[in-house]
């Protein structure tokens, strides 16, 4: 049985009592045709009108969706071949992070990516898509060699956030995220990331340096994970929805305040109604930017990354003048009381 | 102190900080931390001298919400490290930061990749750059710029990691062992190359400073 939320409940009552209409209709030979009819016109349009207009809580359940589609589920779709390689040379392969090179629409690309366990079994084998420093390794590892044999580097983002235990601690988690943001931040070859599903902090970002950001519409991308947020700023974990309105992560969001780039289109209710039309989707986007990369030169590509880096943040920028005409008006101000 | 007696030159004073997402409470919280530090943001930047070497200093002002990197401070440590690359001037940063800064979302989070970015730029000009990391260094500072000195010098005792003991306990019920993520703890895994207390802390800057001066290289590297 599939996952589903409070909000998606009008949905499957609908579906459900027209499954009921077409079983008694065949059972009795009874033309309820008309009826259904009508019934399917009002499912569509109240999936429009709710995965329409999804709130960013609503969002995060779907992007943490057990059968949303991971990394493994999109290989075969997207790309030709796919071999995985694995360890980091120096600890352990970690498993919540897959790397290797594949074949995307004939060209050879060293591909990154989280990956979340499906089920607790391969979850816990997974540590739930919450990486070791020794993935990171691993990735810096790979993209590495993309940058020495001149590969595009694909990544693709999906993890709650990087492991947060004692091990993470003693192998250096910080340095071996930070290590993944330098070297990322200088290769000289396309870097396109994309968020699949969850895009938790620090963890995620280790991959997120790309020279474009590409996100699924239901994904989400974020400095701290909505319950964490909630955690800090109400001492309620269970405020979350708010956190999850407050922190503006959304792909929408994320375009409007020049992180994303592009976001990809997911069939509606989420990736996991349609793996195959999200697959396509995805395909597609990530071609697009191949095609419009290609044109930049290595140079380029690394200078108009960092450009792109460089001009993320808000601020305001006034003169030393302006704050001395500042102060003196409120010194002024101050007089006049 | 450390730097040179009226050698700190403070730069981009100028920069203020917006509340991009329109975050609750956040604007209140940032007069709070201006009243408390004196200061308007978390960091700050500038020219200073130690033991008559000149440096790009930056360090944080842990009474300015803890520290925390939001879009003015990592704005104001990659023009500090993009002005050592134009001056050739090796960058000194001391850290104390809870990490990135929650209220300004998704843009604090890429302000590890800027500044560390921007720190790719100083390697390649073959830069000096030495991170100090003080008590406590943690989270998104840990995870980028703090962790990608040429040399990792900590004070003693200073705490320092990527998840704070609270979260851990919280979140993987694990108490840490007494000790962990102190600098001693991360000495010991190969972490940091030098525990320094802050009394000596200029002289080994400054041993440390001279022997990466332009001119005393081996002369076929250059």
């Amino acid at each position: 049985m599939l996952q589903l939320f409070d909000f998606e409940k009008p949905i499957a009552e609908l579906e459900q009592k027209i499954a009921e209409l077409q079983k008694f209709s065949a059972e009795k030979d009874i033309d309820l045709s008309q009826e259904v009819s009508i019934l399917e016109k009002k499912v569509t349009f109240l999936k429009k009108e709710i995965y329409g207009s999804l709130e960013p809580w609503q969002k995060v359940q779907i992007a943490r969706h057990s059968e949303r589609p991971n990394f493994y589920d999109y290989v075969p779709l997207l790309f030709e071949d796919f071999i995985e390689l694995k360890g980091d040379r120096l600890f352990a392969d970690d498993r919540s992070i897959a790397g290797g090179i594949a074949l995307f629409h004939g060209t050879p690309v060293t591909v990154i990516a989280q990956v979340k366990g499906k089920g607790t079994k391969e979850n816990i084998k997974r540590n739930f898509g919450m990486p070791h420093p020794e993935g990171y390794r691993k990735a810096l590892r790979l993209m590495d060699q993309a940058e020495k044999f001149g590969r595009p580097i694909l990544t693709f983002i999906d993890t709650p956030g990087a492991a947060c235990d004692l091990a993470a601690e003693e192998r250096g988690q910080g340095e071996a995220i930070a290590r993944c943001l330098l070297a990322m931040s200088g290769y000289h070859v396309p870097v396109i990331s994309t968020v699949i599903g969850e895009g938790g902090s620090g963890g995620a970002l280790a991959l997120g340096v790309g020279n474009a950001v590409l996100m699924l519409e239901n994904s989400f991308y974020s400095v701290i994970a909505p319950e964490s947020c909630a955690s800090i700023l109400w001492k309620d974990t269970t405020k979350a929805k708010e956190a999850a309105e407050a922190l503006k992560f959304t792909a929408q969001d994320l375009l409007r305040l020049g992180v994303a780039d592009e976001i990809i289109r997911e069939p509606l209710g989420g990736a996991h109604k349609n793996l195959r039309q999200t697959a396509e989707e995805v395909s597609q986007a990530i071609s697009k930017y191949l095609v419009r990369l290609r044109s930049e030169t290595s140079e380029m590509l690394r200078e108009n990354r960092y450009q792109k880096l460089r001009a993320i943040g808000v601020y305001q920028e006034i003169s030393e003048k302006e704050i001395s005409e500042k102060s003196i008006d409120i010194l002024e101000k101050d007089l006049t009381k | 102190m450390l730097a040179d007696e009226n050698s700190f030159e403070e730069w981009d004073t100028e920069l203020l900080t917006l509340d991009p997402l329109d975050f609750p409470g956040y604007e209140g919280k940032l007069l709070e931390a201006h009243e408390k530090s004196g200061t308007t943001e978390g960091v700050l930047t500038g020219l200073a001298k130690i033991e008559g070497i000149s440096v790009v200093l930056a360090f944080n002002e842990a009474n300015f919400m803890m520290g925390s990197m939001g879009s003015v401070v990592g704005e104001k440590i990659v023009r500090a490290i993009e002005r050592a690359i134009d001056l050739r001037l090796p960058v000194v940063i001391f850290s104390t930061s809870g990490g990135a800064r929650m209220q300004e979302g998704i843009l604090s989070l890429y302000q590890m990749a800027k500044t560390s970015a921007a720190l790719g730029k100083l390697a390649e000009n073959h830069l000096l750059f030495i991170s100090v990391l003080t008590d406590p260094t943690f989270g998104g500072v840990t995870a980028s710029y703090a962790s990608l000195g040429d040399i990792l010098i900590a004070e003693p005792n200073a705490l320092i990691g990527f998840t704070g003991p609270r979260v851990i306990m919280q979140t993987m019920r694990q108490e840490l062992p007494t000790g962990a993520q102190t600098a001693e703890f991360n000495q010991e895994h190969g972490l940091i190359d030098l525990i320094v207390q802050r009394a000596e802390m200029r002289s080994v800057l400054a041993r440390l400073l001279r022997y990466h001066q332009e001119g005393v290289q081996y002369a076929a590297t250059v």
